[in-house]
């Protein structure tokens, strides 16, 4: 080989390691944009829902209700002729079953709907009304696409009658799409286009408000004790070994340890938002105390030295020269222990957030589920409905995780002072 | 009460700041002597002895209270001619004696039940007045205290900083509580579970099936039963299913990970560093929840795919979808620290092979890297103990049915998948069962603390090689 062909081979093998180095990073970017192309492109149609513009006869006699009726009577009064009244008009059947199919194309809510809306105007009384009542799971899916009516008739969970209902609705431009308020605002359930991300919202806001409370002012006394205080001892130096070990303990362990600890032995309530606050307070505590030190660390000697110079003590040079200025740094680590926190779903599996919670917790000590507590309970379900409801849920649990990063950098960048 | 009590005495404390504040000032000008501290500092100490006490007495009152109460109780009743043959039983009436006071006993209630009901309420009531009354008399003795030493003028600032110096203390003891918590809880349960299965048959059993061991009282077990018993709970499979899937997450973490952190540390210009850095970290934020999704969902079906139009047959849990997912997931973890073990390296050792005529890569596979290997190694091992910790990946996309395989498009199960799968929903206490979830969770926590141990020491020698 001469000697021009050996460098020639040289270059060409230093072409494919850079090549090499490129294509892994191109991997990693492909993959966050599959992702989130997969994601956005299944769960955006969990923001709107499918209605059926019925009009509905408040028909007096089936009623009972007198005009102007109070709140109470309405309430107790029964809505069910009314509604199938109402709804068998929409389309002539013929028998029991094709009533009962055509009655499968609204939500199971449908009677509820057609209350409360009396409710908010009670002198729709012996009125025709026009309102868009809630379409069930299967006209939803169908109705954005996501449902394949080709399939023979025994594979489809929509008979060939509905189909037909289906298409002279769209004819008659009585199906819309509407914004979904159902999902913002309802708690679980077993019919998706009744299901809700409110009580899991609602749970994930009081578990990540505990875990701040008990983490965040543990997290920063134990880090400037460790930073500034602490003498250079065996005691310390195991309670670091603690903390490095702790960051590194998986979540699921901390599950147990709750699981063990807080409901067998002291009994908290399961389930609970407070139970799961806790756990996950453990679990960021180490993860918050690393970033605080480091800023601890960063802040420059000098600093310490000028506020002892002018007859300051010791915590009167920590706490007001030193923790102020490493605030930039130990907020912008709080906000990212917490982001890992709001993501983090195996500890709160194993404290019970998994039960089916159709209610909106009222306070911390409510049952109650999380954001990811619940795409993992509905990832599980079958029905085509939840797989836009999985995906939409992610997307407001990415969207939280996404400005609490943006606002620990923008912390970071804007307030931390650099020293050199 | 409990509660109104702590926020009475917080309340009472805030508004002491402000006495002690203007006490000292007042103290001073009349007697005309200078101050030891400044004048917050002696509000300060006045906060300090105002709740400190008396928040440490409710706290242990209220460990204690519901204990003594119950020993009282339990000694009224025998007296009275409740029979108690055991432990067992005298706890069972205890909890009826107080599910009676609360309200929540819907059964036969006969006379002696009743009476101790009685005395139960009177001594709950007796304790929860002298518990108030102690609380006050606390907060008023220690109140009356401090005022006579702010009155002598003493250095408050130090008393003040020693106090605040023990919390910062004791706030950085948590971590070791923690530890210790986490160590006992699953000691506890690990060692009920392996006094009724024998350790070796659960580390070197090569069958893992605990539903069998389904509603059974381990205290009453025969040797017939355990015969059948030792069966159900063989660690092997779980061991080699997560390790199994742990290797197909290295096979795809490694290298990307590897190659992006050497490609950022050594070719990228600032530019494209400051870009793509963040978003392969990215990676590492998004909550494993929704990469379990994406397997699951998309990935798997897809793999199942592909398999069926060359005629294989592969699972839609396979241990090839689940373990590709989670190497993705791991890839920021390698990349980030092999970039920095890397930028540690130097300049001096890629100045030398520079000189004697070495290309770039030549320089990064002969110097850099074996310069950087320590660093790594270690950053691969705290990789390996991420990735058998991990859960929720492999409960959604791998399977739940422990095979022993080595095939990766079959389904495998994990440690962490068969302790959620234990744990999920309600559990029935005492169970071999639900006391294997914390074997293995002991087995996890052991693995993983190992794994980090030698990663950190690496990591630390290393590090202490070229500083």
């Amino acid at each position: 080989m001469t000697k021009d062909k050996r460098l020639a081979k040289r270059h060409r093998s230093e072409k494919i390691f850079k090549f090499y180095g490129l294509l892994s990073i191109f991997i990693s970017l492909l993959f966050v944009l599959v992702l989130v192309n997969n994601i956005f492109s299944k769960g955006t149609s969990a923001f709107t829902k499918t209605v059926i513009e019925t009009e509905v006869f408040y028909n007096q006699d089936l009623l009972d209700l007198e005009y102007g009726a109070s709140k109470d009577e309405i309430l107790d009064a029964d809505f069910f002729d009314v509604t199938i009244e109402s709804l068998l008009l929409i389309y002539p059947t013929n028998g029991l079953d094709e009533e009962k199919q055509l009655i499968n194309l609204f939500s199971t809510d449908v009677e509820i709907e057609i209350k409360s809306k009396f409710l908010n105007n009670n002198d729709f009384i012996g009125k025709k009304v026009i309102i868009e009542l809630t379409a069930s799971d299967d006209i939803d899916q169908l109705h954005k696409g996501n449902y394949p009516r080709d399939l023979p008739e025994d594979r489809r969970r929509i008979s060939d009658f509905q189909l037909k209902i289906f298409d002279k609705l769209v004819e008659n431009g009585n199906i819309k799409k509407t914004f979904n308020n159902y999902f913002f605002t309802k708690g679980d359930s077993r019919d998706p286009e009744l299901a809700g991300i409110g009580g899991a919202l609602v749970g994930s806001f009081y578990s990540i408000l505990i875990c701040l409370l008990l983490s965040f002012p543990i997290a920063v006394l134990a880090s400037i004790y460790l930073e500034e205080f602490a003498p250079k001892n065996r005691i310390t130096d195991f309670i670091e070994i603690n903390i490095n070990n702790l960051a590194a303990v998986p979540s699921i362990v901390y599950g147990l340890l709750a699981l063990q600890i807080l409901l067998s032995t002291i009994h908290l309530p399961r389930s609970t938002p407070l139970v799961a606050g806790i756990t996950l307070a453990l679990m960021t505590l180490p993860r918050i105390i690393i970033p605080c030190r480091a800023s601890l660390k960063a802040v420059p000697p000098s600093i310490r030295e000028g506020a002892l110079a002018v007859g300051a003590s010791k915590f009167q040079s920590v706490f007001h020269h030193v923790v102020p200025l490493a605030l930039p740094g130990t907020l912008s680590g709080t906000i990212i222990g917490l982001a890992q926190a709001l993501g983090e779903t195996a500890p709160l599996i194993l404290i019970g957030m998994v039960a089916f919670v159709v209610d909106i917790p009222s306070s911390p000590i409510d049952p109650s589920a999380s954001l990811p507590v619940q795409v993992y309970l509905w990832s599980e379900s079958a029905e085509r409905g939840f797989v836009e409801k999985t995906s939409a849920t992610i997307m407001i649990l990415l969207s939280f995780l996404i400005v609490m990063n943006f606002l620990a950098v923008y912390l970071r960048q804007k307030f931390e002072k650099r020293w050199n | 009460m409990n509660l109104t009590l702590v926020l009475l005495i917080i309340i009472f404390s805030f508004s002491c700041f402000f006495y002690g504040r203007s006490k000292s000032r007042s103290i001073s000008l009349e007697n005309n002597y200078k101050l030891n501290a400044l004048p917050k500092f002696y509000g300060y100490y006045l906060v300090l002895w105002c709740s400190l006490p008396s928040l440490v007495f409710l706290f242990v009152w209220t460990l204690f209270e519901p204990i003594v109460i119950k020993s009282i109780i339990l000694k009224i009743a025998a007296d009275q001619g409740l029979v108690m043959q055991d432990q067992n039983t005298a706890n069972l009436i205890y909890e009826k004696i107080k599910a009676i006071y609360l309200g929540t006993y819907f059964g036969d209630v006969d006379n002696l039940l009743k009476q101790s009901t009685l005395s139960y309420a009177k001594f709950k009531n007796i304790f929860t007045n002298s518990k108030v009354v102690f609380v006050f008399v606390i907060v008023i003795a220690s109140i009356i205290y401090a005022l006579k030493k702010i009155k002598n003028n003493n250095k408050a600032r130090d008393d003040v900083e020693i106090i605040l110096k023990g919390l910062l203390f004791i706030s950085s003891l948590i971590a070791i509580l923690t530890t210790l918590g986490i160590i006992f809880s699953l000691l506890f349960e690990s060692i009920k579970f392996f006094s009724v299965i024998n350790i070796f048959d659960y580390l070197f059993g090569t069958n893992w099936s605990p539903q069998r061991a389904f509603v059974r009282d381990a205290s009453t077990i025969t040797s017939a039963e355990y015969e059948e018993l030792k069966d159900a709970f063989g660690f092997v499979p779980l061991i080699a299913g997560t390790a199994f899937i742990a290797l197909i997450a290295m096979l795809v973490a490694v290298p990307v990970g590897l190659f992006s952190g050497i490609y950022m540390a050594e070719y990228a210009t600032r530019k494209v560093r400051r870009i793509s850095k963040p978003f392969i970290e990215i990676l590492a934020g998004i909550p494993t929840v929704v990469y379990g999704f994406f397997a699951a969902l998309t990935v798997g079906p897809f793999f199942r795919q592909i398999g069926e139009n060359f005629g294989l047959t592969v699972s839609s849990e396979s241990a090839l979808a689940a373990g590709l997912i989670m190497g993705i997931m791991i890839i920021p973890y390698i990349s980030s620290l092999s970039d920095d073990v890397i930028n540690s390296v130097p300049q001096s050792l890629r100045d030398g092979s520079y000189a004697i005529g070495a290309t770039k890569s030549e320089t990064i596979k002969k110097v850099v890297i074996p310069a950087a290997l320590p660093g790594i190694i270690g950053s691969i091992l705290l990789a390996v103990s991420r990735a058998i910790g991990e859960t929720m990946i492999v409960v959604m996309a791998a399977g739940l049915a422990a095979n022993l395989t080595i095939n990766p498009l079959d389904s495998t199960t994990t440690i962490t998948t068969q302790i959620v799968m234990i744990l999920i929903g309600d559990q029935e206490f005492d169970s071999p069962k639900t006391q294997s979830a914390f074997a293995l969770g002991l087995t996890l926590f052991v693995a993983t603390l190992i794994l980090n141990y030698i990663a950190l020491r690496v990591v630390k020698k290393y590090r202490e090689k070229y500083d």
